[in-house]
């Protein structure tokens, strides 16, 4: 691989990794969704998440061309060589959590596929072009489900609103450009993630708003992900991700 | 939440363009607009359709089998209702 590719394999691992840990947070949803038609609807945006890390990852093989699959990314490697932000392996928690985060990431990714679309990258634009078909869809499902829990029962309120405390402090890692990708924004490569804050949160307050939610304060952020620094449940997430091919090393069905 | 106090819905797809929509099946959901979301997910995720309709079960009128007596064999014994009881000009070729 040339050193200059360095950049760009990080970054399609990064998204990868971003995609693959929602994906199995959402698929823990599989035979435990609160209704059958929810259960099937959530599972598929779980596969709409895996799929999205297929693509990455299969990508960043191609860039890397060392003979490693998109299968070798996904699963063997160690917890500090993952980098996707911490929003994304947080546990389901309860239902209202787990749609919270999702409105959170869905608006994040309207917005940054949105703009991916235009990267110099074939590739990566070509990934955006059908990431923001499925994204659209995903945003339109969170948004209905924020507004019916928090404009629902007292219990539904609290839940959600307590979600959203507990989250806020995950998003400021969205909107954050680490050094190694700010060479790629200078290429028109990469997005500039600073750039996208704006156009969130005019989706995200507007929700809220409507599902009668306060906006929590701005007064803590967390971050560390794209430095491959995890909360303890990563940890915990890639022992049954990971579970199959560190038994049976190679193994295909 | 209880699935027993979601109402029920019916499903029709549409195949293709100018085809006409098709009962599928069933599901329930809180509202017209949750149910038309999850027929998508649950009946349109294999190119199954183009356009999608739900309308409430509780909205459908139906015929009872205690009906089809009276309903539907008074046709049996009346075959030039149907237009295949008429020969067709040769010119008219396939009806």
């Amino acid at each position: 691989m040339d050193t200059r590719q360095k950049p760009l394999l990080n970054y399609c691992i990064a998204l990868g990794d971003d995609s693959l840990m929602l994906g199995h947070r959402l698929s823990e949803w599989c035979r435990n969704g609160p209704f059958l038609e929810e259960d099937l609807a959530l599972t598929n945006v779980a596969l709409d998440f895996i799929g999205r890390a297929r693509l990455f990852y299969t990508y960043a093989a191609e860039v890397e061309g060392r003979g490693r699959g998109e299968d070798d990314i996904a699963y063997l490697r160690d917890c500090r060589e993952y980098r996707n932000l911490l929003i994304n392996e947080l546990p389901n928690g309860d239902f209202a959590f787990t749609m919270a985060r999702q409105l959170m990431v869905d608006a994040f990714d309207m917005a940054f596929f949105t703009r991916l679309m235009q990267s110099g990258d074939q590739m990566l634009a070509a990934i955006a072009a059908k990431a923001i078909k499925e994204s659209r869809y995903h945003l339109r499902r969170s948004q209905d489900w924020i507004i019916r829990l928090g404009d629902g029962t007292r219990e539904s309120h609290q839940r959600t609103q307590n979600a959203f405390n507990q989250l806020w402090g995950y998003t400021a890692e969205m909107f954050e450009t680490p050094d190694a990708e700010q060479q790629l924004v200078e290429t028109g490569i990469a997005v500039n993630r600073n750039t996208l804050k704006a156009d969130w949160t005019t989706t995200v307050h507007a929700v809220l708003k409507q599902a009668t939610l306060d906006i929590p304060a701005d007064d803590w952020a967390i971050g560390g992900g794209r430095d491959g620094q995890h909360t303890e449940h990563l940890g915990y997430l890639l022992a049954e991700l990971q579970y199959l091919q560190r038994t049976y090393p190679g193994q295909q069905w | 939440m209880n699935q027993q106090n979601l109402p029920l819905f019916e499903v029709f797809i549409r195949s293709k363009r100018g085809l006409d929509h098709r009962h599928v099946g069933s599901l329930h959901a809180e509202d017209p607009a949750q149910a038309l979301d999850y027929a998508r997910d649950v009946y349109l995720r294999r190119s199954e359709g183009v356009s999608i309709w739900v309308v409430r079960s509780s909205d459908i009128t139906a015929s009872q089998e205690s009906d089809v007596e009276s309903f539907c064999e008074p046709m049996d014994d009346k075959p030039y209702r149907h237009a295949t009881h008429y020969k067709l000009p040769k010119e008219v070729d396939n009806m």
